[in-house]
């Protein structure tokens, strides 16, 4: 007590010595935080509301919200409302993210969590199958993207070969150029490479639950059933609920996929992908910046609303 | 033992670098970058041979995807960022206006060849009175057709879109009953890109539909005849098309063409060496026709297409790349690019040069169809080009997909490239 005191007379607290320290060891990393993160989101949320044009990147003039929307009377006395919030380009990107991202995420976690439990139980060769099946995860997205490419291929494509010869498909399937298959393509090859990624965050989660809550049940008899949604599925929720943020915030900005798969195709262009045709292939600098900006407010908004309605604890303090 | 190799080693770099002084000049490593078909990537180091040997540098090639426009969004990239990696970029002919102010105006460097050049081509590749690039081969597509098959079925060559349309079916149908169940009546670029605005451009022209925006701006897209065109089309998806078509670029149409899985094929002249290899299924079975024609006053269409180089204002060895630029642009370059991928020459002598028309028999024939071919709408729109032919493309690929009809979408079209318009291109 008397230490205490005396410290408080000769000096600064150790409260606050303490925060002091921690705030130089913090210091680096909020600092590579800020040039990595905070200063490029800036700098795009600038950029939309200037006039800039890839070829003359520094000197857009500023021009208010008129990206995200303007007015203008026509000569006639007509108004026409411009900008990307009245695009109907934009807002089809917008549906087919959401939809892609829902889709995606709702199968990645229900394969998923089969897969894990599946790893889970102990058998022969376990360690073997588990790096198996890691194995589309570790594959670049450009390289198993185009790999799938060629295998969804109408002519040459292994999938048609196979379909055709067991007599599943009456005629060669244009996967990638129809409209109709286009996104189911898409979503195949997404789910293909991300539940092996989803299986291992889920996995990690149940191996933290405690093995002699089982043997409780075992000995009560309880239909296993009844125990994965009574103990299994509670107890892991936390660890599902991030990897559900994760896989989230990973496919609302999903692009290289589409870019790679259908580049142009109306049914599948994303928000990424419009936003990234915006700004090189149309010289629109600013207009995607606008777009970059709303995909990120989009999913701002996503992820909030999902830890608030889920009390999604992100901190990790609840499970202790 | 070491000390032996040390010993041993110094005449041998003392000759070496005395090797080195002895060149002419500094010895530059340029870069090259360029897309490419078939075996453009491999030819391109026996074209640049006789440069290097002359000069002393060296030139290395940086591939990049085939789809022109995957090349254009990285090379805009690239030049926006004031890249020194790269010294000479390999330009599509629509180019020039969009990337003028990043590149070397070569008007007083190439004044000796240009006179040599097709003055149409020159003009396309001068923007503001600067000469932005020069040509190294021009483009303009060919019917590829089977002579095997249409002797067999006692067909002539279709002069008509109508008619290339019964024929395919016939030998389609044909050969299929015969148990070739991969054989397709027509294969052409269906996929939404660039490519497609030049299959399209060509349909409807051919049908005396104008070409979408006319040289002096106007927008011209949206009439009976382009619907027509259209709907022709639309018909063959499906029927002598694949379903895939929709997802094909030159090089899709080229493999099932040369499998030997297709009556009739829509290509650029390049292909004609390829299928004529020895590991073309349709060697010596196949021949080039003009693309047919929609109806009487509409005639028969060819887009224009075509190559050039381009150096970059970045570059910090300029002096070399524009010396390679010219050598590749000049007589001897074109034609050693004409007789390794059979390329149309730029360079108006050439037509006439022997070696050439028995090596590649096409060019001497294609030298009318490239002087009459229809240029891309790149002049009068200016920086956004690429916006409107990917509206283009898009409202036609819908058309083709069967997301509207072609009527609907014109229409559309129209509304949306006089929005781009504005007050003006």
């Amino acid at each position: 007590m008397t230490d205490r005191i005396a410290g408080r007379a000769s000096g600064p607290s150790l409260r606050q010595r303490r925060q002091r320290a921690a705030f130089w060891f913090l210091a680096p990393m909020l600092f590579a935080l800020f040039c990595v993160a905070a200063w490029p989101l800036g700098r795009t949320i600038w950029f939309s509301l200037t006039n800039t044009t890839l070829s003359n990147l520094y000197g857009g003039e500023w021009i208010g919200f008129d990206n995200y929307l303007s007015m203008r009377t026509l000569s006639s006395g007509k108004v026409v409302w411009r900008g990307t919030l009245v695009d109907p380009a934009w807002w089809n990107a917008v549906w087919n993210t959401i939809r892609f991202s829902f889709v995606s995420v709702f199968f990645e976690t229900c394969l998923g969590l089969i897969v894990a439990l599946v790893l889970n139980a102990e058998f022969k060769g376990r360690a073997f199958v588990r790096a198996a099946i890691l194995i589309p995860w570790a594959i670049p997205t450009i390289v198993s993207a185009k790999m799938w490419a060629w295998m969804l291929n109408d002519q040459f494509g292994i999938l048609n070969d196979i379909g055709m010869s067991l007599g599943l498909l009456s005629q060669k399937v244009a996967w990638t150029a129809s409209p109709d298959t286009a996104m189911t393509a898409v979503l195949l090859v997404d789910i293909w490479k991300t539940t092996p990624f989803m299986a291992l965050l889920i996995l990690a989660g149940l191996q933290m639950v405690p093995r002699d809550i089982y043997e409780a049940a075992k000995i009560d008899g309880i239909n296993p059933v009844k125990v994965f949604f009574k103990v299994t599925l509670p107890l892991i929720k936390p660890a599902l609920m991030v990897a559900v943020i994760f896989r989230m915030l990973d496919a609302l900005r999903i692009f290289d996929l589409v870019y790679v798969l259908t580049p142009n195709s109306a049914a599948t262009k994303t928000m990424s992908v419009i936003s990234r045709e915006n700004m090189i292939d149309f010289d629109k600098f600013a207009y995607g910046a606008a777009q970059s900006t709303l995909l990120f407010a989009i999913i701002a908004v996503f992820v909030s609303l999902y830890i608030w309605l889920g009390r999604v604890d992100l901190s990790g303090e609840g499970s202790k | 033992m070491t000390k032996f190799n040390r010993g041993a080693l110094r005449p041998a770099l003392i000759a070496a670098l005395m090797g080195c002084a002895a060149l002419p000049a500094m010895a530059d490593e340029l870069f090259y970058v360029a897309g490419g078909v078939g075996k453009q990537a491999e030819n391109f180091k026996e074209i640049v041979k006789p440069w290097e040997e002359r000069t002393g540098h060296t030139v290395t090639l940086v591939p990049m995807p085939n789809s022109s426009s995957d090349q254009f969004a990285q090379y805009r990239l690239w030049l926006a960022a004031g890249t020194t990696d790269v010294d000479l970029y390999q330009t599509d002919v629509i180019w020039a206006p969009q990337l003028s102010d990043y590149f070397v105006d070569l008007t007083e460097a190439a004044k000796d060849i240009v006179p040599q050049h097709f003055p149409s081509v020159i003009e396309s590749q001068t923007a503001g009175g600067k000469l932005v690039a020069l040509p190294l081969f021009t483009d303009a597509p060919a019917l590829y057709y089977r002579t095997d098959l249409l002797e067999k079925y006692g067909k002539e060559v279709p002069k008509t879109w109508a008619e290339l349309t019964e024929t395919a079916k016939l030998i389609q149908d044909g050969e299929r009953a015969a148990g070739q169940a991969d054989i397709w009546g027509y294969v052409w670029q269906g996929n939404a890109y660039e490519g497609l605005t030049c299959d399209a451009l060509e349909w409807i022209k051919s049908f005396g539909g104008g070409q979408i925006i006319e040289a002096d701006g106007t927008i011209s897209v949206n009439n009976e005849h382009a619907v027509q065109a259209l709907d022709m089309a639309k018909s063959w998806v499906g029927t002598i098309s694949p379903e895939g078509v929709l997802a094909h670029k030159e090089e899709d149409a080229r493999g099932v063409w040369q499998t030997g899985n297709a009556v009739f094929m829509r290509n650029w002249p390049y292909a004609f060496g390829l299928s004529g290899g020895d590991d073309s299924a349709v060697k010596g079975k196949f021949d080039v026709a003009p693309l047919p024609a929609g109806t009487a006053e509409g005639g028969s269409a060819a887009t224009l297409g075509g190559w050039n180089v381009a150096v970059s204002k970045f570059s910090t060895k300029q002096e070399a790349a524009i010396d390679l630029a010219l050598y590749l642009a000049s007589a001897e370059g074109q034609k050693r690019r004409s007789m390794l991928d059979s390329q149309l020459p730029t360079v108006m002598a050439l037509y006439d040069d022997a070696e050439i028309a028995t090596a590649v028999p096409i060019v001497p024939r294609w030298k009318d169809i490239f002087a009459n071919a229809v240029p891309r709408p790149s002049g009068p729109t200016k920086g956004k080009y690429n916006e409107v032919s990917a509206r283009f493309w898009s409202a036609v690929h819908d058309t083709l997909s069967g997301t509207g009809t072609a009527a609907e979408n014109l229409e559309l079209l129209e509304l949306d490239l006089s929005d781009m318009q504005g007050s003006g291109w």
